[in-house]
């Protein structure tokens, strides 16, 4: 095994293994600064951050070799004997004189930056630089230029890194941002007429390492420091995307990428990081109620029933009643629940009816799917588990019934009672797909907004956004990711695992975990979900193989 | 730490001399005290028909005010550090794009809870840009606790009403505006 040694601590790296001194520092728990250089862009060595002194170990005598100048690290691949310096006084004496050159016309303007607190200026300048400025300058305005409709740039906050630049060519393939004219008047800019308008632009504005690209649905709203992170998955498509989803107070300001080399590396796309603001729509249902039984509750004249409010701890009790004296019933399992709640609905369908007709919920599908060059791609099914839920299913023996073989289902007339769990973010069924729930008995929808086949229901449950469900998903490619729950549905909403775990008689809170290890143990298919799941997820698929 | 621990010195307490024994002399000077007081100017005032006198009212912690730039502007530039260093969290702020050319960043709405501040006046040291600034004004009364959440607005009236009295701190302490 080739060993590299970082300020005198011997590190093995792997044979076949290709570092920088970068990464290979890092495994030594040393971290070397750097702006220009990201894992996931070709490298340019332009920012000059990341001069360590090197130096090569002769196998045979175990001299030591030390180059003479200072190299850049993220441009300097280590092998056996490769000898790192990241703390010697040439080094940070170069630190200290980079930070200065890069702060010579930076604005001053941290307090109205929406980067402060979490820029890598400020740090290694805390860091590295040096406590007084010597150049006279004290810029404190920084022009402001849209460069498209997600992002605006600082001009003069830029520390010309060309991240976002590279990320355009490389990764996105459209290639909006460019440097414009040389040396010290060197500027990000787009071509007249070509906006940085693609799928992936707010990416430009994680690379950013400084407050250069301001994100402006985010631009404003909240200083970094107030938000607390949880990890979580993007509920927006069947990609699965890692995130963090970044809240205050029960309220989402913005979703990031969380890395994760298994499904996104380090990207996401603007559907999925904007796709969080129905969450806060005015417009959710946000009260369990049922159509009055009581002949006190007329009906308002016209035409729609009138309904009464259950509390929940009712709804647990009479939901079951209704569905169990209306006879055969029709379950349809949303692939926006988790693999958990997917589990519990299955098992509280078949304790109502133990011939219970369960099949996936609807699936909604927009376009086809979109690849990116850098091997990102946007899946056409914008829910997140439909490959779990149909794992799920087929545990109670429903493997392959689709959305439609349940409308078919009921349109025969073989049920007098159906559950449709639903969730989406955006309007799914039209009139004439609600007609054929008409004739029901009951009919329950799960939703988190009104729509044709919510106004037909006896039951109208309010539904769970992606960030207030806790739980696991599994993406297109067999990826299973748990993730728990980051803010609370809003008052008067029980996310629907809660309700299913009521309904089983379970006690105490609602516990996701034990749920899915129960799952694991009962499910040769579903085992890999045993144990403590890694916070990139596990692939059910290579589990199965071994 | 235990009492025979070698680093802790014991002291004896001295012997009462003759004076004190006699207790007399200690008795004349505890009344000469009282009497001195009895003579004495009194600080007392009858709040709220005399108003108390402020020693120093440039470092006096009462009300908070916004200031307001050369041009008649809310001064604040919504950074938000008030916020994050007021230990009360009674700030409650909304920022915004400006509409000036000149500024970056504005408060669209400013509150500050004057029931759950404590006026520690960490918040004025805070100020990046010398926006808020607390007031002599000492006497705070509303009819509501609605009424005691001041907003913008209120809060730049009270500079318009205090200014002339206590003028911007940055200035009248000598600092650079």
């Amino acid at each position: 095994m080739p060993v590299v040694i970082v300020d005198g601590q011997e590190i093995e790296i792997g044979a076949d293994e290709r570092l920088n001194c970068i990464e290979a520092a890092r495994r030594a728990g040393k971290e070397i600064p750097h702006y220009c250089w990201h894992p996931g862009l070709s490298v340019v060595a332009s920012c000059r951050m990341c001069l360590i002194e090197t130096g090569q170990r002769d196998a045979a005598t175990g001299k030591i070799t030390m180059v003479p100048k200072l190299v850049p690290g993220c441009q300097t691949p280590v092998k056996d004997g490769t000898v790192i310096v990241t703390e010697s006084q040439l080094v940070k004496d170069s630190r200290a004189r980079v930070e200065e050159a890069l702060l010579i016309d930076h604005p001053i303007d941290c307090p109205i930056c929406d980067k402060a607190g979490e820029c890598l200026l400020q740090d290694y300048h805390f860091q590295h630089g040096q406590p007084e400025r010597r150049a006279d300058l004290q810029p404190f305005h920084s022009r402001k230029r849209d460069v498209g409709p997600t992002v605006t740039l600082f001009v003069d906050r830029c520390i010309m890194c060309t991240r976002c630049v590279r990320f355009t060519r490389e990764i996105s393939g459209t290639a909006e941002l460019m440097v414009t004219s040389r040396g010290a008047k060197e500027e990000i800019d787009v071509f007249p007429g070509h906006p940085l308008a693609n799928k992936l632009s707010g990416n430009v504005v994680d690379l950013c390492p400084v407050g250069a690209l301001g994100d402006k649905d985010f631009l404003y709203q909240q200083r970094v420091w107030f938000l607390k992170r949880e990890a979580n998955v993007c509920g927006g498509c069947s990609a699965g995307c890692s995130i963090h989803t970044e809240h205050n107070q029960d309220a989402v300001y913005r979703l990031k990428p969380r890395e994760n080399p298994h499904v996104n590396k380090w990207w996401i796309c603007d559907d999925g990081r904007y796709g969080w603001h129905h969450l806060h729509d005015q417009a959710r249902i946000l009260e369990a109620s049922r159509t009055a039984a009581s002949p006190t509750h007329r009906g308002n004249g016209s035409g729609t029933p009138a309904t009464e409010a259950v509390e929940w701890a009712d709804v647990v009790v009479k939901l079951r009643d209704d569905l169990k004296a209306a006879g055969r019933l029709a379950v349809a399992v949303s692939p926006m629940l988790t693999v958990e709640e997917a589990w519990m609905l299955c098992a509280v369908a078949r304790s109502i009816d133990s011939e219970a007709f369960l099949a996936l919920g609807f699936v909604p599908v927009t376009g086809d799917d979109e690849s990116f060059p850098g091997g990102f791609t946007i899946r056409a099914e914008k829910c997140p588990n439909r490959k779990g839920v149909e794992e799920v299913l087929a545990i109670y023996g429903a493997a392959g019934r689709s959305w439609d073989d349940l409308v078919a289902h009921v349109a025969a007339g073989k049920a007098d009672a159906a559950w449709i769990t639903a969730g989406y973010p955006a309007a799914w069924i039209d009139t004439a797909s609600a007609e054929a729930f008409a004739g029901l008995r009951q009919l329950v929808v799960q939703d988190l907004f009104d729509s044709p086949l919510m106004r037909l229901a006896s039951w109208r449950l309010p539904a769970a956004g992606f960030a207030e469900r806790a739980g696991t998903w599994v993406n297109v490619a067999h990826h299973a990711q748990s993730f728990r729950q980051a803010i609370r549905p809003p008052a008067g909403v029980w996310p629907e695992g809660r309700l299913f775990w009521n309904m089983l008689g379970r006690r105490g809170l609602y516990d996701p975990t034990a749920v899915r290890q129960q799952i694991a143990t009962s499910s040769p298919t579903l085992a890999a979900l045993g144990g403590e799941l890694p916070s990139t997820g596990v692939d059910l698929r290579l589990h199965q193989l071994a | 730490m235990k009492p025979s621990d070698p680093s802790i010195t014991w002291l004896e307490e001295k012997p009462l001399g003759l004076a004190e024994r006699l207790y007399l002399p200690l008795f004349v000077s505890g009344l000469t005290t009282t009497a001195r007081h009895l003579v004495s100017p009194k600080v007392t005032v009858s709040f709220p028909d005399q108003r108390p006198k402020v020693g120093n009212p440039l470092i006096y912690r009462g009300v908070h005010r916004l200031n307001r730039d050369a041009e008649g502007r809310v001064k604040c530039v919504a950074c938000f550090l008030c916020a994050t260093a007021c230990p009360a969290h009674c700030i409650d702020i909304v920022a915004a794009e400006s509409p000036w050319p000149d500024r970056e960043k504005y408060p669209e709405s400013f509150h500050i809870d004057e029931l759950r501040c404590i006026f520690c006046g960490m918040c004025e040291e805070a100020c990046p840009v010398d926006a808020i600034e607390l007031t002599s004004l000492l006497d705070l009364t509303g009819k509501s606790r609605e009424e005691m959440i001041f907003d913008k607005e209120k809060l730049l009236s009270v500079y318009d009403m205090t200014k002339d009295a206590e003028p911007m701190k940055s200035t009248a302490l000598g600092c650079d505006p």
